[in-house]
């Protein structure tokens, strides 16, 4: 079907917008109902220990309070935490609501209390005595697996949860035959995905309809459906989830919560709207956390610094107990372990971990970003070992264009991809071999100066359904429903349930075009579960992909039926009909009919199209045949200054190949968050627990955050290789930034170090842990 | 306490609990919601408003401390038709995603200009280095107020 581009490809500004500069949007925290009570959570202070006492009396006497539960309230009237993957042999302890009996996190729910408003509610909160025998907690992942270590469940006898082994056949043989072997051991610290605006529920239970109507902040919307109809017993058909406007995911809003299940369950039970909306505190103490791995990475090479192998040990940090998705995330690690290199055997072993903390999760990258943190630190190490250009050596690594679609050892099948296109494109953006000019200049005016690089590609747009792990109750495909009104304006219904992606511009762009109507004839609908027949969600880069391809496939459904009516009303037969751009005309003829002629017409029905139905609407999902791999090639210029081990970024160049591209704004923007995400991770971003299990980085006084003066201005470029597994020749973009641009900086950074000797460093690279690492190479040297 | 406090051009008069706070008061008791909660302890910026021209984080002021005073409230920045330059500056340069941080943003970038007409990259980037932003990187925030300083000085 020919279409005519005017919308597509262009930088449309958002159509979202307008609400949100405004402060008209509503987020869930902004919805009031009449009679809504306010819930507020006591927490578990400590990380392990058994609940001797909990005594609310005084809590209970405090005004307006309402009702006060503990686990005795909810046993057997209550399901538990969601948790959709649990891996073959795990051992797995369902997760109840609210602790019962012990509790396992600082954080963990211990009750929950209900009161006429949040400060009556906070005030009760603090109010309830808990008492609990605390012991010693299970905190580092490796020690956690050490005989004789504290145990997050006793009856499991260990902490080790599940082992994924991924033996590649040539491995060993691989590693006897090498030139070189190295090995490195790498920590891909646990962060906090931070949505700006956390986690927040309204539930509101209709006892008249028997109806529970669930506002929740999250990607999943359709999930949380499924999830709460099951946690409470009753049909999904009794449970609408509104995800209005979310303010920001990057994963941690993928999991349906127990605080989300727990709200409907009290609602209920009171016949009246309740409301949490948690604190910065409780975010960062208790919605997952994301990466979480250390690795031990053997890799052997042939005498041209070519790599042959990679033989890798994760420990991957489960936390107290298994978050929805959180199980799935490691394996992504070993899928993309190869990265965008013609490696020829994979091994990989990952160790799944209990210790006394808050489960992990997705984090934007999920799984991958990790996996390219630990082969480009591979190809620097062995650049360094051969005394070889970094750049070289990716280049003597990289799959050749001719390659896809490229099968991994992995297991991995890639779509597209042109890696050396892109590698020439950003060594010449960044101007390679200027910049190593002054850094040497730099260098011998005694500075510390640094080049970093990396080259990296990425899995996303997850699918097909049947080929991925299998997650009980959903599939990877998406959904779309899209409806013609009379007038030719159309409602298209995403189940890709958006927070802050702008879908409801991409999409409006994209059907506008197959219409040949104006941007504001679409309105585009999303995240109400009454209202979007079904769907999956927004996350792992699918938003387009996946998304975008039912909206492109519904579309289609519609083109084709219309061009049937405008056959009929043109007296003349389908194939005669020529459609472009949303007009319909007869070959060769002069008679044109525009696309609200023929909604028009199919609504009125007036003239009755023999063998059709009246009206023009459409559904489809969209099932992925496989994965795309978008990739791209950071560089990065850095200083440290010796005297306070202060990090500058001076220069950042990410080129990146997305495939094609609807809106180069967004897709901008995109690109530019998870690049200073991933540089968050790689500066000054990392969740800290004491020994004792408990959390140090519990306010934004200590979890660093980045922030606006802390980097340059970033650069970017693109070179553009579709996916043929889709017509829209989409690769996929939200995580992209958050996978190259974290190994780009502790290139740079080992980089700029080098010249003292120092050859390790692990993330965040705060300037404590910089000054140190001068200072001890300055003494060694002395 | 009563307090009477001009928010957006109108006199509000009301009775609070002392600790309640200017944040709570504006979204609860004025459903002025679009100034969001993002931390409750000053670090994130989401919460500002502008109490007698300066730019406040309104999460750590109370309400009665704000008797007197002329607060000004996303909502009372512009309209659809008439939207204020800082807003226009984030609409035209993508400056926000979730939107979430993008109330408090704009008041920060607003008090800036008014302050600096002509500010440079690294004075914008300092400005807002009180407000947290998780989804664009800032650059196209500091874009948006490049923007924004761009159409106030041509009077747009």
């Amino acid at each position: 079907m020919p279409v005519k581009p005017i919308h597509v490809g262009e930088r449309i500004k958002r159509r979202e917008d307008p609400r949100l500069i405004r402060g008209m949007a509503t987020y869930t925290d902004d919805v009031k109902l009449h009679g809504m009570l306010h819930a507020a959570f006591v927490r578990s202070d400590y990380a392990a220990g058994r609940i001797v006492k909990i005594d609310a009396t005084r809590a209970r006497a405090l005004p307006g309070v309402a009702a006060i539960y503990t686990a005795d309230d909810l046993r057997g009237n209550v399901g538990q935490t969601p948790a959709w993957v649990v891996l073959p042999g795990m051992k797995h302890a369902p997760h109840p609501l609210l602790a019962d009996g012990e509790v396992r996190y600082v954080g963990q729910p211990v009750a929950v209390v209900v009161a006429k408003d949040k400060y009556a509610a906070r005030d009760a909160a603090l109010a309830v005595e808990v008492e609990i025998d605390s012991r010693d907690a299970a905190v580092d992942p490796e020690a956690a697996l050490q005989p004789g270590a504290p145990l997050v469940y006793p009856e499991f006898g260990t902490n080790l949860a599940a082992t994924i082994s991924n033996p590649h056949a040539d491995t060993e043989r691989l590693f006897a035959e090498a030139h070189g072997t190295l090995t490195l051991k790498l920590l891909n610290q646990r962060v906090a995905p931070v949505p700006m605006e956390g986690r927040a529920v309204v539930a509101h239970w209709e006892e008249g309809p028997q109806k529970l109507t669930l506002w929740t902040s999250t990607q999943t919307p359709h999930a949380a459906k499924q999830n709460v109809a099951i946690c409470l017993g009753i049909p999904e058909l009794r449970v609408r989830v509104i995800a209005p406007e979310v303010g920001g995911g990057f994963g941690q809003k993928i999991p349906t919560y127990g605080e989300e299940c727990l709200l409907p369950w009290i609602s209920k039970k009171l016949r009246r709207p309740v409301k949490w909306a948690e604190t910065r505190t409780e975010n960062l103490a208790n919605a997952a956390h994301g990466r979480g791995q250390v690795t031990t990475l053997d890799v052997a090479y042939d005498r041209d610094g070519r790599v042959l192998a990679l033989r890798g040990k994760t420990i991957a940090e489960m936390g107290a107990f298994v978050s929805m998705l959180g199980a799935l995330i490691p394996t992504f690690t070993h899928l993309l372990a190869a990265g965008p290199y013609t490696i020829r055997a994979v091994s990989w072993e990952t160790s799944c971990v209990y210790t006394n903390t808050m489960a992990t999760d997705a984090y934007r990258g999920a799984g991958r970003p990790e996996a390219a943190y630990y082969v480009e630190r591979a190809m620097d190490a062995i650049a360094a070992k051969l005394g070889l250009d970094r750049v070289e050596v990716r280049r003597r690594n990289l799959i050749a264009p001719d390659a896809f679609p490229y099968h991994a050892p992995t297991g991995a099948v890639y779509d597209s991809g042109n890696y050396q296109a892109c590698l020439e494109k950003a060594v010449a953006r960044f101007d390679y071999t200027g910049a190593i000019a002054a850094r040497d200049r730099a260098r011998s005016e005694g500075k510390l100066a640094g080049i970093g690089v990396a080259t990296f590609t990425e899995v996303c747009g997850l699918g097909p359904s049947t080929g991925t792990a299998a997650p009980a109750r959903a599939g990877f495909w998406e959904s779309a429903e899209l409806r013609v009104e009379p007038t030719g304006a159309v409602t298209v219904m995403t189940g890709a349930s958006p927070h802050g992606q702008g879908q409801e511009t991409a999409f409006a762009q994209m059907v506008a075009d197959y219409f040949g109507i104006d941007i504001d004839s679409v309105n585009v609908i999303h995240g109400d579960t009454d209202v979007v027949t079904h769907g999956v969600g927004t996350f792992g880069s699918r938003g387009l992909v996946v998304g975008g391809t039912a909206v492109h496939m519904a579309a289609q459904k519609i083109l084709a039926k219309a061009k049937r009516i405008a056959a009929h009303l043109l007296d003349t037969t389908e194939e005669r009909v020529n459609v472009d751009g949303g007009v319909f005309s007869v070959v060769g003829g002069a008679r044109k009919l525009t696309f609200a002629d023929v909604a028009s017409a199919a609504h009125t029905w007036g003239v009755a199209v023999p063998g059709e139905e009246p009206g023009l609407e459409a559904v489809a999902r969209f099932e992925p045949s496989g994965t795309t791999f978008p990739f791209g090639v950071h560089f990065c210029t850095v200083t440290i200054d010796r005297e306070t081990g202060q990090l500058a970024i001076e220069r950042f160049v990410s080129v990146d190949d997305v495939g094609n591209i609807i809106n180069p704004l967004l897709a901008d923007g995109q690109r530019l968050g998870g690049i200073i995400q991933g540089l968050g991770q790689a500066l000054c971003e990392e969740v800290r627990y004491d020994e004792s299990g408990q959390l140090m980085t519990a306010t934004f006084m200590d979890y660093a955050m980045p922030r606006a003066a802390m980097f340059p201005r970033i650069e970017l470029d693109s070179t553009c290789t579709p996916s043929p597994l889709n017509p829209l020749g989409a690769k996929g973009i939200g995580e992209l930034g958050t996978i190259g641009s974290t190994p780009c900086l502790v290139s740079a950074v080992l980089d700029a170090l080098a010249p003292l000797g120092v050859s390790h460093v692990d993330m965040p690279l705060k300037p404590e842990k910089l000054w140190r690492l001068i200072q001890q190479a300055g003494a060694s040297r002395a | 306490m009563k307090i009477r406090v001009n928010v957006n051009g109108e006199a509000q008069e009301d009775d609070v609990a002392p600790r309640t706070l200017l944040v709570h008061w504006l979204r609860e008791n004025l459903a002025l919601t679009g100034t969001h909660i993002g931390c409750e302890t000053t670090l994130c910026g989401a919460c500002t408003v502008h109490v007698d021209g300066m730019a406040v984080k309104s999460c750590t002021m109370l309400a009665v401390q704000a008797d007197g005073c002329d607060v000004r409230t996303i909502e009372g920045m512009g309209e659809l038709d008439a939207l204020h330059p800082v807003q226009r500056g984030f609409w035209e340069e993508h400056g926000l995603q979730c939107g979430y941080c993008t109330p408090g943003m704009i008041m920060a970038a607003s008090a800036l200009l008014a302050q600096n007409a002509d500010p440079s990259e690294a004075q914008i980037r300092h400005a807002l280095e009180g407000n947290i932003c998780r989804c664009t990187g800032y650059q196209q925030i500091v874009n948006a107020v490049q923007h924004a300083a761009r159409l106030a000085r041509e009077g747009k």
